[in-house]
């Protein structure tokens, strides 16, 4: 029964302003790039009135999965690379003396109080190549003297990993900083090895600053457009240079939209599935009421 | 412990790769040279062009009034859905929990191709009020996450016993929620302001002619020449966010000792 008690009428108050500015500004822009994308283009770079798949074409020219894989492919090496350095900081600042371990953050943080773009540009006059690490790479004969570190993946991936490293330490940190490393001591005086506690205590405890971790840095990356445009070049091409290229360079809106209709299902399908496994995991928890750590291993 | 060691070692290096290029950029700016890989001397002269460059101090201006106002809106509609997220629990929230949760971890492109389809749809001509509202847009969700974290330690009794005694809704707000709330708020108005500062990628969708910010600015310098110049500017605009950073540190440290 629905009754419109104070408490009530003040709960619909006070949701209004931000459930409704998103609705208008978030959620049906969302929605419009999905329909967009079954829209024909007019001419003027505007958007014409009949139903068409013409904007799907991109999706199945035979470029097109070359270029999924390596948007693909770098967001997951970008994860990885995160998650192996971001987790050893994380755990190194949450061991440390409680005194400094705001203050260590801090220095996580300070360099990314410049401007995203400066920050890609720095990397951009690093590894020019009449750059210093150029020479340097080549003075000790690592490199050759025609080898490019500028636009191809690798740079592509060193400046996401660049970029995302510090979104990787916050939850991490969060994470370790909670987790009770008595429980490590227990596992070892039981009889496990160091591996099968880091495995199968450690990782289960921090499950959650993992999945968090993984959640800011992957969505993110598989957006990438700043980055493989200034440091990547032709071969470091990833799907939010197409989705640009399409609209700025084209002017062929419902083919942007039909690109970007493939951003919107990587991002929607990921946290759908999450939900699923939450509601799973916490239905078997009713059942069995056993305690979290440990029970990870599904 | 050999962990805590490996782990440190690996600290200080990944500091270094985080300082180095900002380090880069410093140097350079006072670098005569136009080229990064040759130490030219000491030079003020890229500051100097930059101080006459018309174009920079329009996109200056820009910056500053979507700052300031995307900043205030969202510290405003963020901070109400902080509050009722953590007050009220239900169908309805989890709902809006969801609507400002997903924008977090929204990739920029896809925020900013939203915008733009959007605003063209409805046949609103872009300008800064377009990219003010884009701002607003992203902001929303930081603050709004920022307030819960801070309402996990607010203790509601106090509410319940300033009513108790009499209080008028006006003073419960002045007296009790914003004083106790005040930090939630400056953290949450800090990063709207930093967030719209740096973006580019949604801002760049929705700017229209005429309508350049810094970021665009700098987007252009780095794209079409002028590269010595983004040294100092970023060197800059580290200067300046550092400060902003170090008198918000001041502030919110002073108010930890206080309460």
């Amino acid at each position: 029964m629905r009754t419109l008690t104070p408490r009530r009428i003040q709960e619909t108050l006070f949701t209004a302003p931000s459930f409704l500015w998103l609705l208008v500004l978030f959620l049906v822009p969302t929605l419009m790039v999905v329909s967009m994308s079954f829209r024909t283009a007019d001419p003027y770079g505007g958007i014409g009135d009949s139903f068409s798949l013409e904007g799907f074409k991109d999706i199945f020219s035979p470029s097109f999965p070359g270029i999924l894989f390596r948007t693909v492919n770098l967001s997951f090496q970008t994860t990885l690379w995160c998650l192996a350095l971001g987790l050893p900081v994380a755990y190194f600042i949450a061991r440390a003396e409680k005194k400094h371990q705001a203050h260590l953050m801090l220095l996580i943080i300070i360099p990314f109080w410049t401007n995203f773009l400066i920050r890609v540009y720095a990397w951009k006059i690093i590894l020019h190549p009449e750059g210093m690490l150029k020479d340097m790479l080549v003075a000790l004969r690592l490199v050759s003297e025609d080898t490019s570190l500028l636009y191809n993946q690798g740079a592509v991936l060193l400046v996401l990993v660049y970029t995302y490293l510090p979104f990787a330490v916050l939850p991490l940190y969060a994470a370790i900083e909670k987790f009770d490393f008595t429980l490590i001591e227990a596992s070892r005086d039981l009889g496990a090895g160091p591996l099968r506690s880091f495995f199968r205590v450690f990782l289960p405890g921090i499950s959650q600053g993992i999945v968090s971790a993984v959640m800011v840095v992957f969505i993110p990356a598989l957006g990438s457009y700043v980055i493989p445009d200034m440091v990547g070049g032709t071969d470091g091409e990833m799907l939010g240079n197409k989705i640009a290229q399409r609209v700025f360079v084209d002017r062929n809106l419902p083919r942007g939209s039909a690109l970007s209709t493939l951003l919107v299902l990587a991002v929607v399908l990921p946290v759908i599935g999450g939900l699923v496994v939450k509601k799973i995991r916490s239905n078997g928890r009713a059942f069995a009421d056993v305690p979290s750590i440990g029970e990870h291993g599904l | 412990m050999k962990g805590v060691r490996f782990s440190g070692v690996l600290t200080f290096f990944v500091l270094l790769f985080l300082y180095v290029p900002i380090a880069v950029l410093v140097f350079n700016s006072f670098n005569a040279s136009r080229f990064g890989s040759l130490w030219g001397g000491f030079s003020l002269k890229w500051y100097s062009a930059l101080f006459h460059d018309r174009n920079v101090w329009v996109s200056l201006t820009n910056t500053v009034v979507v700052a300031l106002v995307s900043t205030l809106c969202s510290v405003i509609i963020g901070s109400i859905a902080g509050f009722c997220l953590y007050r009220y629990k239900g169908r309805v929230q989890r709902l809006h929990y969801g609507l400002v949760s997903l924008p977090l971890i929204f990739p920029d492109i896809l925020m900013g191709m939203s915008l733009l389809l959007f605003f063209i749809a409805i046949g609103v001509r872009l300008s800064l009020l377009t990219i003010i509202l884009g701002h607003i847009t992203f902001s929303i969700s930081y603050v709004a996450v920022t307030i819960m974290a801070r309402l996990q330690n607010f203790d509601f009794s106090v509410v319940e016993a300033a009513q108790d005694l009499g209080a008028s809704r006006f003073t419960i707000l002045t007296k009790i929620y914003l004083p106790l709330l005040g930090p939630g708020l400056a953290a949450g108005a800090m990063l709207a302001l930093t967030l719209s500062l740096d973006d580019f990628v949604i801002t760049f969708f929705t700017a229209g002619p005429g309508s350049s910010t810094l970021p665009l600015q700098i987007y252009s310098m780095i794209k079409f020449g002028k590269p010595p110049m983004i040294n100092a500017l970023s060197t800059l605009f580290l200067a300046a966010t550092f400060l902003v950073a170090l008198g918000y540190q001041r502030i919110s440290s002073g108010s930890k000792t206080a309460g």
